[in-house]
């Protein structure tokens, strides 16, 4: 496996030899920032037009077509689309708040995705923590969409906020309690370590039922906490033109599109890191020639595919379900994902007491 | 009890049903898709025999038509797309005159493609066709004449 450590010692021992320490730092966290950005950008595209293909072939049509081979510049022109637009003022909108909100959403998704580890030592940052950082981070995106719903002055993007804000702050339980599942299993929050843990296997594996059970609570949260279908009640186009957003123009609406397509793609990245082995190839022990082949893959590969399956899947079930009403979302979260979630986490527990797991 | 009413019991069969929704959805993903890339297929499309796109008179090699100018096509239209045209003609043999169709005027823009002309000719001498590519920049050019 190949180590990019390597790559980013070299370069912080390069800055260091011209320049002082602190300079040195500064001129670092610019480049690291940059590079996040950039990366955070271009998965947005390839997520917005994957979303589109997929979405197409699920209702056995081509999607776009037109620009470009197989549509491929679609997404650019929509970028260039939404950057040309007016950002319209709304009349007695709280303005403060109502330009501030798209950018809280987009900080916190930001933040969560800089905790991605995309290969080895091919991460932003990684201290002991990092689970618990991620749950930090990704939480306060509800602010700023609540935020949006009470600036816009607006009855729908009120209504839309408040049903967001009691599905995010459900649903942030229950993805806390399937993190915490693996935490017990393999000891740790530090994500480098969580995915060292997974090189003799992966945790799915593993933990073989709780972990399972763990992981599919985790993508039906997951898919909540992204405010997606069939949870998105907060957008839901049928009842309230576009919740939240439904005031926002220009690029301050592709802030929220932006974010809403990262989340889902940090989900899944989480999903993949914490319960698939992050960019850890699949290993079978007793199959040595296999698992050589499986090496040579390289890491940020391995990551990205798994990332991009679990994409997929999410997709899948988006593009299948029909919307849930907010008492099926708040029961199906309180009823059954949190106490079915807790007996995980204490069967997890006995497994791990019992050394039931592999 | 009934097993399906109980919390475990709920569990199980929603799942079960969830997975048969998104069976369908799977097999749906995988089938060929049905899109038509329009002006690319244009060698390839199947457009129905009965698809009704235009008015035309069936002429034989010569150019003669069925029509009797009866007029009926022009009287039962709802739009008055049609108008005709005729003469009295004097057979030179027999001596009688005779109605015959000089001209058959059919506005395709004024047209709603609904078949009664057809239903009604005696002699079925008009039909409708799938030509369905009639885009034309002058409204003038949509006023045809079927006869020759």
């Amino acid at each position: 496996m190949f180590d990019f450590s390597t790559i980013t010692t070299a370069i912080d021992q390069f800055l260091r030899d011209i320049m002082p320490s602190q300079a040195a730092l500064l001129v670092e966290c610019v480049l690291v920032a940059l590079c996040a950005v950039l990366a955070y950008v271009m998965f947005a595209i390839v997520m917005i037009f994957m979303e589109r293909k997929v979405c197409a072939a699920f209702q056995c049509r081509l999607g776009p077509m037109r620009v470009g081979p197989w549509g491929l510049l679609q997404v650019f022109a929509d970028v260039f689309k939404m950057l040309i637009k007016e950002i319209i003022s709304i009349n007695n909108s709280d303005k403060v708040l109502y330009n501030l909100a798209p950018y809280l959403v987009v900080m916190s998704s930001v933040l969560t995705f800089c905790c991605l580890p995309f290969g080895e030592g091919l991460l932003v940052l990684d201290f002991n923590i990092g689970i618990f950082f991620i749950m930090a981070a990704s939480s306060f995106g509800v602010l700023g969409i609540l935020l949006a719903g009470w600036s816009s002055n607006n009855k729908f993007s009120m209504i839309g906020a408040v049903r967001s804000g009691a599905q995010m702050i459900s649903y942030e339980l229950s993805i806390g309690i399937c993190l915490l599942t693996i935490v017990v299993m393999s000891g740790t929050m530090q994500i480098s370590e969580l995915v060292e843990a997974q090189r003799d296997g992966w945790f799915i594996f593993k933990g073989h039922l709780p972990a399972v059970i763990a992981f599919i609570i985790y993508l039906i949260a997951g898919n909540a906490e992204t405010n997606r279908a069939p949870f998105d009640l907060p957008e839901a186009e049928s009842e309230l033109t576009a919740g939240f957003h439904t005031e926002y123009s220009g690029m301050h609406f592709g802030f929220f599109y932006v974010a809403e397509f990262m989340n889902l793609f940090i989900v899944a990245g989480i999903a993949s890191t914490l319960f698939l082995g992050g960019w850890m190839p699949l290993h079978i022990s007793g199959f040595d020639s296999f698992n050589t082949i499986m090496d040579y893959i390289p890491g940020v590969i391995w990551f990205l595919g798994k990332t991009f399956f679990v994409i997929w899947v999410l997709m899948w079930i988006r593009w299948t379900f029909p919307r849930l009403r907010i008492d099926q979302v708040v029961s199906l979260e309180w009823k059954y994902l949190v106490p079915i979630g807790l007996l995980n986490l204490l069967i997890m527990t006995l497994c791990v007491v019992m050394g039931w797991i592999f | 009890m009934d097993f399906k009413k109980t919390y475990i019991g709920r569990v199980i069969y929603s799942l079960v049903s969830l997975t048969t929704g998104l069976k369908t959805t799977l097999i749906e993903f995988f089938t060929p898709k049905v899109t038509e890339q329009y002006p690319e297929n244009r060698k390839t499309q199947h457009i129905s025999e009965r698809h009704r796109a235009m008015l035309y008179m069936s002429l034989d090699e010569n150019g003669n038509n069925k029509c009797i100018a009866c007029g009926l096509c022009a009287n039962t239209c709802p739009n008055g797309t049609i108008t005709i045209k005729t003469k009295m003609v004097t057979d030179e043999e027999t001596g009688k005159s005779k109605k015959v169709l000089e001209e058959y005027t059919y506005d395709l823009g004024c047209c709603m493609f609904c078949q009664l002309c057809v239903n009604v000719c005696p002699k079925d001498a008009i039909a409708f066709n799938n030509k369905y590519e009639n885009a034309v920049f002058d409204r003038s050019k949509l006023v045809i004449k079927l006869n020759k």
